[in-house]
């Protein structure tokens, strides 16, 4: 079964000048996590705000839990979550006081608010810190409790639109464990994000789209394997660039690129690590010592670059 | 009915959380009584002397021009407050909420209007201190803060208006304030009218702050001796134009700031 299904989703400002979403469709299995994958001002944003009850289309098509978003967007609010791109909480309110607050706004009494605050701050290891103003939160911790608060009717279908934009390494590797945990319940998850690689840890499928439209989707090795998927970059002396180069070669079985400048070869390869393992073996035989290697996993950039023809800096603003 | 029972709860929701901001920050309800009252204690003192030949001293006619300058401001702190939430996201949470498109604002509104009844307290205690004695029974002096209470929360509804359509608290908060600061001096709220060039005059009369005052004046048992020079309607029937500048303030900006919040960001 669908839980969200978007159809030709129109929306126009400044008279039609701006089409922020120019036809948009997707859908996301029950169960299931899609990540909507594309640069600033792509349309992610809006999508959401369009299926969150937020936004009028100026034309198009919304379900969400089999309910018509536009025909009935009350009934909608009843059993969706969305936790936006900036925390959305009553800063001079603790934690606490935020939970019970938006607990009695989805009408639970005063006693199960309380209860179901509780349980959210312990899942969320904010239960130290339940009492003190949000204002005092990290940038991470802040995100968590905002997320907290959109699961408190334990929603059919949850929207997080960036949830890890602006945090630092440690506060995004902290939301991604707990989006992971929310995914392994089993909830219905639709994530927007600039990042390949947090739509290739937390999505079973992506769509990428640019400028309203959607311009790809599958799952996250498909889209990978569009756009070449991994490569392998040797840099070393510049009297062992030819021999490098025809071992790089002959393990990765395709065409590499040389860098003389930089005395860098490089070329694509199917399975990373086992070709970077064989290419260090092969070179330690024959006494060529590296003087750096990597593998470059592909980024929104090449996934843009591969599927456009430009860079997803160059896209329209919202 | 279950619908409107729950609309009210959803409402008292937001009207708590603001008191609970109050407690937060005290600093908040500290400042809001402690400027009027400090407008009490400068007016008294330093423009007593203009009220030789009033009953009882010019403080008898200031407690009710600055009961209504202060209830004036609650626009601006309404707008303030709502433009706050727009910037927060904290509408748009608001918003995706099962909850009546009116709690918010209701809510917010409710709010305000139970902070200017301990702002009045506040300050009612501070004019008996400098002398003022209001004469005309418990009875009307009630009905003088109820009206003023009424006043501030119809001006509340242009505030949420205000907070909902600009997308600065610092600017609407200042632009609200440039806004009603002028307004409540364009009256009869510390000087008489008459002194005033013609035309401002006239803009005084009408002045809904000029009506309140007088209203609140002749409810607190005082001769408004501040404005009736043109024998206009206004400062003839004070109550009755102060009650239909409420009815029609409500009448335009509560469904105009119910649909503002519905369409909030909806672009």
């Amino acid at each position: 079964m669908k839980s969200v299904i978007a159809q030709d989703l129109v929306k126009t400002y400044r008279h039609g000048e701006v089409r922020a979403l120019d036809g948009l469709s997707l859908e996301v299995e029950e169960g299931t996590v899609l990540g909507v994958l594309g640069p600033n001002g792509a349309g992610k944003t809006t999508t959401v705000r369009v299926l969150s009850t937020l936004l009028k289309p100026d034309s198009g098509r919304a379900v969400v839990g089999g309910i018509d978003v536009l025909a009935h967007p009350k009934n909608v609010r009843e059993i969706i979550g969305l936790s936006g791109q900036y925390a959305a909480l009553d800063e001079t309110l603790s934690g606490w006081d935020n939970l019970v607050m938006f607990g009695r706004l989805y009408h639970l009494n005063a006693e199960q608010a309380r209860v179901r605050a509780t349980e959210l701050l312990e899942q969320f290891s904010l239960t130290d810190s339940a009492k003190r103003p949000i204002k005092t939160f990290s940038g991470g911790m802040r995100r968590r409790l905002d997320l907290a608060a959109s699961l408190i009717i334990r929603p059919k279908v949850l929207f997080l639109d960036e949830p890890t934009t602006g945090l630092d390494p440690r506060g995004r590797m902290e939301m991604w464990g707990v989006i992971q945990g929310l995914v392994r319940d089993g909830v219905t998850l639709l994530l927007t994000t600039q990042y390949l690689e947090e739509a290739d840890q937390l999505a079973d499928d992506i769509v990428v789209i640019d400028r309203g439209k959607v311009i790809a989707q599958g799952t996250s090795d498909q889209l990978k394997s569009k756009v070449g998927g991994e490569r392998l970059e040797i840099v070393v002396q510049e009297h062992d660039l030819d021999q490098a180069k025809s071992v790089i070669e002959r393990i990765s079985g395709s065409t590499s690129t040389l860098d003389a400048g930089l005395r860098k070869v490089s070329a694509p390869v199917k399975s990373g690590t086992e070709s970077l393992i064989a290419v260090v073996r092969e070179l330690d035989a024959i006494d060529i010592h590296p003087l750096d290697i990597a593998l470059k996993r592909p980024s929104l950039d090449d996934v843009f670059m591969s599927i456009t023809g430009h860079a997803a800096e160059e896209a329209s603003d919202e | 009915m279950n619908n409107f029972m729950s609309g009210v709860s959803d409402a008292l929701v937001i009207t708590k959380r603001q008191l609970q901001q109050l407690i937060k920050v005290p600093e908040v309800l500290i400042f809001n009584t402690i400027q009027p009252v400090m407008f009490v204690l400068l007016f008294r003192y330093v423009f007593g002397g203009l009220g030789q030949g009033i009953p009882g001293g010019y403080v008898q006619l200031l407690m009710p021009g600055i009961f209504v300058q202060t209830v004036t401001f609650t626009l601006a702190a309404t707008a303030q407050g709502l433009a706050q939430d727009m910037e927060k996201g904290l509408i748009d949470r608001f918003r995706s909420l099962p909850i009546a498109r009116s709690a918010v604002v209701m809510g917010r509104t409710l709010g305000d209007g139970l902070l200017n009844i301990v702002v009045l307290m506040v300050m009612g205690i501070a004019g008996y201190i400098v002398g003022w004695r209001p004469t005309s029974g418990t009875f009307h002096i009630f009905l003088g803060f109820l009206m003023l209470l009424f006043f501030g929360y119809a001006l509340s509804w242009c505030g949420v208006f205000a907070g909902l359509i600009s997308k600065d608290a610092r600017v609407v908060a200042n632009v609200s304030f440039l806004f009603t600061f002028p307004l409540t001096f364009l009256s009869n709220a510390f000087a008489s009218t008459t002194t005033m060039p013609k035309p401002l005059q006239y803009f005084a009369e009408w002045n809904p702050v000029s009506t309140m005052v007088a209203a609140t004046r002749q409810l607190f048992g005082f001769h408004n001796t501040f404005g009736v020079t043109a024998h206009s309607y206004p400062s003839e029937h004070p109550i009755v134009t102060s009650l239909f500048y409420m009815v029609v303030l409500m009448a335009i900006f509560m469904p105009l700031s119910v649909r503002r919040y519905k369409n909030a960001n909806n672009k």
